[in-house]
């Protein structure tokens, strides 16, 4: 792949980078991230990547872009509103850097669909940025049955964390969180509330994860859970043990299958409504 | 300064004349990846800013200069020995 004098130009501030160099570079340009939800956190996460080069991203979400969204997730604007998010999406990814290939999936992620988005188009690196257990839970198994690296994030409130699964190299989210907690037991970011640059801050640290899994680079985040509190201004970096005994990435694992864990009503309702 | 490298034939030639900073690096960093480690590349460059900073941003990533000559219009040309100083 040899590079136009656009390109040269449009990623030149990459290219000079020791770490990246031409060859870094073209390992971004060949990469495929999939970001599950073009939410609070996708929107940043997708946008760092299409400037950044990254040749392939999907991204999954079923939802249309609400008024309510605008308030943090960057990636839709006012006249998307009604709009489904992957078109909303993909339009400003596009608008950004047409060298980016945007796959959209319209589709709620559930077990019986994750495998097939996951291995459409044998993505390297996956992108957690949904807003609910169930589905954590089911991409840190789909991830973990699949080998594929993953960054998990949460964001509520002023609070937000994130951690990354590479397979063979440290705890999976299962390793720490073991089980969803009960529906409607934690408030969902609708009901509680969620400061807006919390998606900025946390999606983009995601985005960097899966450039520096692209390049090749250490240092990420498998092993750790990094967590920032914007009342304190706190980032925390707490070194995580592996499970040994992990139900989906332990030696003798009890879970085989993917589950569809249920949702808290509230998000069940919205479920439908869409 | 003289040594075995500046005896090894070039095995490439870059002219960074026609863009400015930072793609002048960019466009060099380019060419020597085509090189292995021990090549030659023969970067003709202008003054100023970029006589400044590529041969530095060079020997910053372990690239030797071993010449640097100034011709008859102004701009300079550089010797580089990839990977020269590892």
């Amino acid at each position: 792949m040899a590079f136009t004098n656009e390109q040269l130009e449009r990623y030149s501030r990459h290219i000079i980078l020791k770490e990246v160099g031409v060859k870094g570079q073209k390992h971004i340009m060949e990469g495929r991230v999939l970001i599950i939800g073009a939410g609070g956190l996708g929107a940043p996460a997708a946008m760092y990547l299409a400037a950044a080069g990254v040749g392939t991203i999907g991204i999954a979400d079923a939802d249309a872009v609400d008024l309510s969204n605008l308030q943090r997730q960057i990636i839709h604007a006012s006249s998307d509103v009604g709009k489904p998010k992957v078109q909303s999406a993909r339009e400003t990814m596009n608008a950004m850097n047409p060298d980016a290939q945007v796959v959209t999936y319209r589709e709620w992620i559930n077990a019986a669909n994750i495998t097939d988005i996951i291995n459409d188009k044998n993505y390297d690196f996956i992108i957690d940025g949904t807003d609910n257990f169930p589905v954590k839970f089911l991409i840190n198994d789909a991830c973990v049955m699949l080998k594929k690296p993953f960054s998990h994030a949460g964001i509520i409130r002023f609070q937000g964390q994130l951690l990354t699964y590479i397979p063979g190299k440290g705890p999976c989210y299962r390793c720490v969180f073991h089980n969803p907690p009960p529906p409607d037991a934690v408030p969902t970011c609708r009901q509680a509330g969620v400061l807006g640059v919390m998606g900025g801050v946390i999606g983009t640290l995601q985005a960097t994860e899966a450039l520096k899994f692209l390049l090749g680079m250490e240092g990420l985040l498998n092993g750790y859970l990094l967590t920032y509190n914007a009342l304190t201004m706190d980032f925390r970096k707490v070194k995580l043990a592996p499970a040994h005994s992990c139900q989906v990435c332990g030696p003798e694992p009890s879970i085989t299958t993917l589950i569809d864990y249920e949702q808290a009503v509230c998000d069940l309702r919205e479920y439908h409504n869409n | 300064m003289s040594g075995q490298a500046d005896a090894r034939q070039t095995s490439a030639r870059v002219d960074i004349t026609d863009v400015v900073c930072p793609v002048t690096f960019v466009k060099t960093k380019v060419a020597l990846e085509e090189l292995e480690d021990g090549e030659v590349l023969e970067v003709r460059l202008n003054g100023g800013e970029p006589i400044q900073n590529v041969p530095r941003s060079l020997k910053d990533e372990g690239h030797k200069v071993t010449n640097v000559s100034q011709l008859d219009d102004g701009t300079f040309l550089l010797t580089v020995v990839k990977g020269g100083l590892l």
